[in-house]
C-alpha cells in the first residue's frame, strides 16, 4: 500500500480522455490561466512561480556556498558574495517562503477545506498573484541593474548609500507585500462567512487555523513594512532624511520599523508550516488529533505574540537595558504556544498505525528541525549568549533550522500530500523517500557546521574566514550540494508523475477533511453539492478499499450506516 | 445599515449575487468585512509614520515647537472643515444610495468630490509656499533668511515676534549649545549642503559663534534660537501630509468612479456596496487628517 511506485503508462491516454471534466481542462490555453479566478489555478499559478524562485534562490544559496569551500577567492569576489547571498535571502524570503504555504497550497486547499466554492473576493486574489509577479519582476530588474548588496533586512544607512539598485528592490518587496496582505484579507473573510451549512469554527482542519492566525499578522504586520519601504525610497530618491543621522534621522528607528514587520513575518512563515504539519500527522497516523483546541489556541497565541518580540533582533543595537530584558522575556514566552503543538503531535501519534510515506517523513523532519531551531532560539533570546551569538554563523544556521528545517519542509511535505488532490496524479512514493532522505541528511551535514562555527566565532556574511573554519565550511558545502540532489531529484519525479504517474484516488490517504470528499482533480465549483461538515480528524468513517487503493466513507459501503 | 436587512430577503441567483456565494447578505457582510479590513491596513500603513513622529517629537520637541510655526493654521483649519463637510456629504449620499435616491446621490458624490478638490487645492498652495521658502524635507532643506521673516508676518495668524520670544525663552541657550554638540556629525553634512545652497546666511545657525561673527542684526538673532534639524520637522510634515494627500486623490477617484455608475443608474436598495465601502474609506481619509491637523498645525 505505501509503495506506490510508478505504474506502466498503458493505457493512460485513453483514461485522460474519458476523464471526468474538472479545474484542469474545463477551460484550456494561455488565457484560460492567466485571467483565472479560480483559487485552485491560482493556487497552482503560485506554486509554480515559487518553485521557479525556489530554483533561482537555491542557485544563489550554491554560489555561496561554492565560494566558501575555501578561503580566500574561490568562484567571486567579495561585492559579488555580497549580492549572492543578499538576493539569496531576499528571493527565499519574500518571494518563497511567506506565500509558500498560504498563497500556493492554502490558496488550493482552504477553500475545498471549508466546504466553498472559492475564496470570497477572487479577482482580489488573482490581483495578488500579479502584485506578486510585479515583485518578482522588479526583484529581476534589480539583478541585471548592479544586484543588490545590503542583506534582506535593508539596514540604514548603508541601504540609503550604497549604488546598487535597492530602490527597485524596495518597491518589489512593497508590491510583494500587498500580495500578502490581500492573501490574507481574502482567508480572513472567507473563513468567517463562506464555511459550509454546519462547519463551525471547532470543526475546521487546523490548517484553517493556521491560515487564520497567519492571515491576522499578514494584514497587521505588513502595512508597516509598507511605510517602511517607502520613506528607505523616499530616503534613496528624495533624502528625506528620517533614517538618515547625517540629517537628524535616527537609523535605529529603522530597524524597529523593520522588525516590527519581520519578526512576525517569521510566524507567517511557520504558522502555516505547523498547520500543515497539523494535518499529516494525524492523517498518516491513522488517529484523531490530540488537543484539537490547544493546537487552534496556540496559533492565535503565538500571533499575539508574535508582535512583541521583535525587539530580540536589537539587542545589540543600543536598546536600553530594560527594553532588552522584556524583549527577552517575551521571545521565551513564544516557546510555550509552540511546545504545547509539538506535545501534541507527539501525543496524536502515540499508539497511532503511522504510515512512514513521503508526507508523513517531511512532517516527522518537521519536528525535528523546528526542534533544533526553536530550541537554539533561546539561546539567542537569552541576552548574554546572544551578545556573543549575535551576528554569527549560529544565527544563520538557527534561521535556516526554523524557515528552512520548518517551513520549507512542511512546505515540500504538503506538496506531496495534496500532490494528488492538485493534478490527480500519484508520485513515486520509493523515488519520494529517496529524495527526503538526501535534503534532510544533505540538510543537518550543511547546517550543523554552521552551528559549530556560530560559536567559534565566524561571522555571517563573511566572504572569506581564517584557515581554521576550513573543515567545517567545506562540510557545510558538502551538505548544500547532497541537498541539492534531493531537489532536483524531487523536481525530476514530481514533473515525471505528471505525465506519467499512477492516476489518483479521490482520499488516497483516508483525509477526512472535507478537499479528500470531491474528485481528484477537483470539479472546477469544488463540491457537485454542498459537502456535510463533520470533524475533520475522524478516521473511523474512512474504511480501505485495497483493490481501489482508496479509502471511503463507511456509509457507502453499507449505506444503512449513514 | 438598515439597507443591509432589506437585501436580505433574496432567495434564489440574484443579479447581484456572485456564483461562489450562497446569499446576498452573505456577500454583503464578505465585503464589508474584507472593506474594514483594508481600512486597518490603511491605519497601520499610518501607523509607522505616527510611530515617526512620535518619536521624534517625543527626543525633540523644540523642533516641533519651532517647524509648525511656518505652518498656515487657517489653512489647515479650513481643509478640516471641508473635509469634515465632505464627510457628511458622502454619508448622506450613502444613505441616498440605500434609499433609491438617485437624483440626491449624485449631488452628494459631486460636493464630495469638490470638497476633496478643494482640499488639495488648499494643500497645494501649502506646498507651494513651503517649496518657494525652501522649507522641504531632509536635504532639500534650505530656508532663506529673508522668506522666513516674511512667513511668519504673512502666514502666523499670531504676531510672529511674540512667537519668537517665547520660543527663545523656552529654550535656554545652554541647551542648545549641549545639542549642537551632541550633533557635530550632523553640522558637518548640513554644512556640507548649505556650502551649495542658494542663501546661506540663516542656514549656518548651527554654530552660534559662527551666526555673531555674521553679523549682529535683530534677523540673526531670532535665526539663532532656531534648534537644529528643523529639517526633520518637514520631513515628517511631508511624509504624512503628502501619503495623506495621495488617498485623497485616490479618494477623488474613487467616488469619481462611484459617480459615473451613480449617473449610469447602476446603484439600488437592492444593491449599493460600492457606495458604502467608498464612503466607509472617505471617512478614513477624513479621521487621519482630524489627527493630522492638530499633530502639526496646533502644536503649543
Amino acid at each position: 500500500m505505501e509503495e506506490l511506485g510508478l505504474t506502466k503508462p498503458k493505457g493512460l491516454k485513453a483514461e485522460k480522455k474519458g476523464a471526468q471534466e474538472n479545474y484542469l481542462n474545463s477551460r484550456t490555453g494561455f488565457l484560460s490561466w492567466i485571467v483565472t479566478l479560480d483559487h485552485k489555478r491560482i493556487g497552482i499559478l503560485y506554486l509554480v512561480s515559487i518553485l521557479t524562485s525556489f530554483f533561482l534562490g537555491g542557485m544563489f544559496a550554491l554560489m555561496v556556498r561554492t565560494e566558501l569551500i575555501a578561503s580566500g577567492k574561490t568562484i567571486m569576489d567579495a561585492e559579488t558574495y555580497n549580492k549572492a547571498f543578499t538576493l539569496h535571502g531576499a528571493i527565499m524570503i519574500f518571494l518563497v517562503i511567506i506565500p509558500s504555504i498560504p498563497a500556493a497550497l492554502g490558496n488550493f486547499v482552504l477553500p475545498m477545506m471549508l466546504g466553498a466554492k472559492d475564496v470570497a473576493f477572487p479577482k482580489l486574489n488573482l490581483l495578488s498573484y500579479y502584485f506578486w509577479v510585479g515583485g518578482a519582476i522588479f526583484a529581476l530588474v534589480s539583478l541585471v541593474t548592479g544586484g543588490l548588496d545590503t542583506g534582506w533586512t535593508f539596514y540604514t544607512p548603508y541601504s540609503t548609500i550604497t549604488t546598487t539598485s535597492v530602490s527597485a528592490v524596495l518597491f518589489g518587496a512593497f508590491l510583494l507585500g500587498f500580495s500578502s496582505i490581500f492573501t490574507g484579507l481574502n482567508f480572513i473573510v472567507t473563513i468567517h462567512f463562506l464555511r459550509t451549512d454546519g462547519l463551525t469554527w471547532f470543526k475546521l482542519p487546523l490548517l484553517v487555523w493556521a491560515l487564520y492566525a497567519t492571515a491576522i499578522i499578514q494584514v497587521l504586520a505588513t502595512p508597516v513594512l509598507g511605510i517602511t519601504l517607502l520613506l528607505l525610497i523616499a530616503e534613496r530618491l528624495l533624502g528625506i532624511g528620517i533614517f538618515n543621522p547625517a540629517l537628524g534621522g535616527d537609523p535605529v528607528l529603522f530597524q524597529h520599523f523593520f522588525w516590527f514587520y519581520s519578526h512576525p513575518a517569521v510566524y507567517i512563515m511557520i504558522l502555516p508550516a505547523m498547520g500543515i504539519i497539523s494535518e499529516l500527522i494525524p492523517i498518516h497516523s491513522r488517529k484523531h488529533i490530540f488537543g484539537y483546541k490547544f493546537i487552534a489556541f496556540s496559533s492565535l497565541a503565538i500571533a499575539i505574540i508574535s508582535f512583541l518580540v521583535w525587539g530580540h533582533h536589537m539587542f545589540v543595537s543600543g536598546q536600553s537595558n530594560l527594553a532588552n530584558m522584556i524583549f527577552s522575556g517575551l521571545t521565551f514566552a513564544v516557546a510555550i504556544p509552540s511546545a504545547i503543538k509539538v506535545f501534541n503531535w507527539l501525543a496524536t501519534m502515540y499508539k497511532g498505525s503511522i504510515r512512514l510515506n513521503t508526507p508523513m517523513l517531511y512532517a516527522l523532519s518537521f519536528i525535528f528541525l523546528f526542534l533544533v531551531g526553536g530550541l537554539t532560539g533561546l539561546f539567542l533570546g537569552a541576552l548574554a549568549t546572544d551578545v556573543h551569538l549575535h551576528d554569527t554563523y549560529f544565527v544563520v544556521a538557527h534561521f535556516h533550522y526554523t524557515m528552512m528545517g520548518g517551513a520549507l519542509m512542511a512546505f515540500i511535505g504538503g506538496i506531496h500530500h495534496w500532490w494528488p488532490k492538485m493534478f490527480g496524479r500519484m508520485y513515486s512514493e520509493r523515488f519520494g523517500k529517496i529524495a527526503f532522505w538526501l535534503v534532510f541528511i544533505g540538510f543537518n551535514i550543511t547546517f550543523i557546521p554552521q552551528f559549530l562555527l556560530g560559536i567559534q566565532g565566524m561571522p555571517r556574511r563573511y566572504a572569506d574566514y581564517p584557515q581554521e573554519f576550513t573543515t567545517l565550511h567545506q562540510v557545510s558545502s558538502i551538505g548544500s550540494y547532497i541537498m541539492a540532489v534531493g531537489f532536483f531529484l524531487t523536481a525530476i519525479y514530481l514533473v515525471h508523475s505528471l505525465f506519467r504517474g499512477k492516476p489518483a484516488p479521490a482520499n488516497p490517504w483516508g483525509g477526512a477533511s472535507l478537499e479528500w470528499h470531491t474528485a481528484s482533480p477537483p470539479i472546477k465549483e469544488n463540491f457537485l453539492s454542498p459537502p456535510q461538515a463533520y470533524d475533520p480528524y475522524d478516521f473511523t468513517r474512512l474504511v480501505y478499499q485495497p483493490d481501489r487503493e482508496e479509502y471511503i466513507l463507511r456509509e457507502e459501503i453499507n449505506p444503512s450506516l449513514a | 445599515m438598515k439597507g443591509a436587512e432589506n437585501v436580505h430577503g433574496g432567495h434564489g441567483q440574484h443579479a447581484h449575487l456572485a456564483h461562489h456565494f450562497t446569499s446576498l447578505k452573505q456577500q454583503y457582510e464578505s465585503t464589508k468585512l474584507g472593506m474594514w479590513l483594508f481600512l486597518i491596513t490603511e491605519v497601520l500603513l499610518f501607523g509607522g509614520l505616527f510611530v515617526a513622529y512620535s518619536v521624534y517629537r517625543a527626543n525633540h520637541p523644540e523642533i516641533f515647537i519651532y517647524g509648525h510655526k511656518y505652518l498656515d493654521t487657517r489653512l489647515g483649519a479650513i481643509n478640516t472643515v471641508i473635509l469634515i463637510c465632505s464627510s457628511l456629504t458622502i454619508a448622506l449620499g450613502v444613505r441616498c444610495a440605500q434609499l433609491g435616491q438617485r437624483g440626491l446621490l449624485i449631488l452628494f458624490l459631486a460636493l464630495t468630490i469638490l470638497g476633496g478638490l478643494g482640499f488639495l487645492g488648499i494643500k497645494y498652495v501649502e506646498y507651494e509656499q513651503k517649496w518657494k521658502h525652501g522649507l522641504l524635507w531632509g536635504k532639500l532643506y534650505k530656508p532663506q533668511a529673508h522668506s522666513e521673516r516674511e512667513m511668519n508676518s504673512v502666514e502666523s495668524i499670531e504676531n510672529p515676534e511674540n512667537r519668537d520670544t517665547a520660543t527663545t525663552n523656552s529654550i535656554p541657550l545652554g541647551n542648545a549649545q549641549t545639542a549642537s554638540e551632541a550633533n557635530n556629525g550632523a553640522d558637518t553634512s548640513l554644512e556640507q549642503t548649505q556650502s551649495t545652497g542658494i542663501i546661506v546666511e540663516a542656514t549656518s545657525r548651527t554654530n552660534l559663534n559662527q551666526a555673531e561673527t555674521q553679523g549682529h542684526s535683530p534677523e540673526s538673532a531670532t535665526i539663532e534660537d532656531k534648534p537644529k534639524n528643523v529639517q526633520l520637522f518637514f520631513a515628517v510634515y511631508f511624509a504624512m501630509t503628502g501619503l495623506h494627500g495621495l488617498h485623497v486623490l485616490i479618494g477623488i477617484i474613487a467616488i469619481s468612479v462611484i459617480l459615473v455608475m451613480a449617473v449610469k443608474g447602476k446603484f439600488s436598495p437592492m444593491n449599493f456596496t460600492a457606495v458604502d465601502l467608498t464612503g466607509l474609506y472617505w471617512h478614513l481619509v477624513d479621521l487621519i487628517w482630524i489627527y493630522l491637523f492638530p499633530l502639526f498645525y496646533l502644536i503649543h
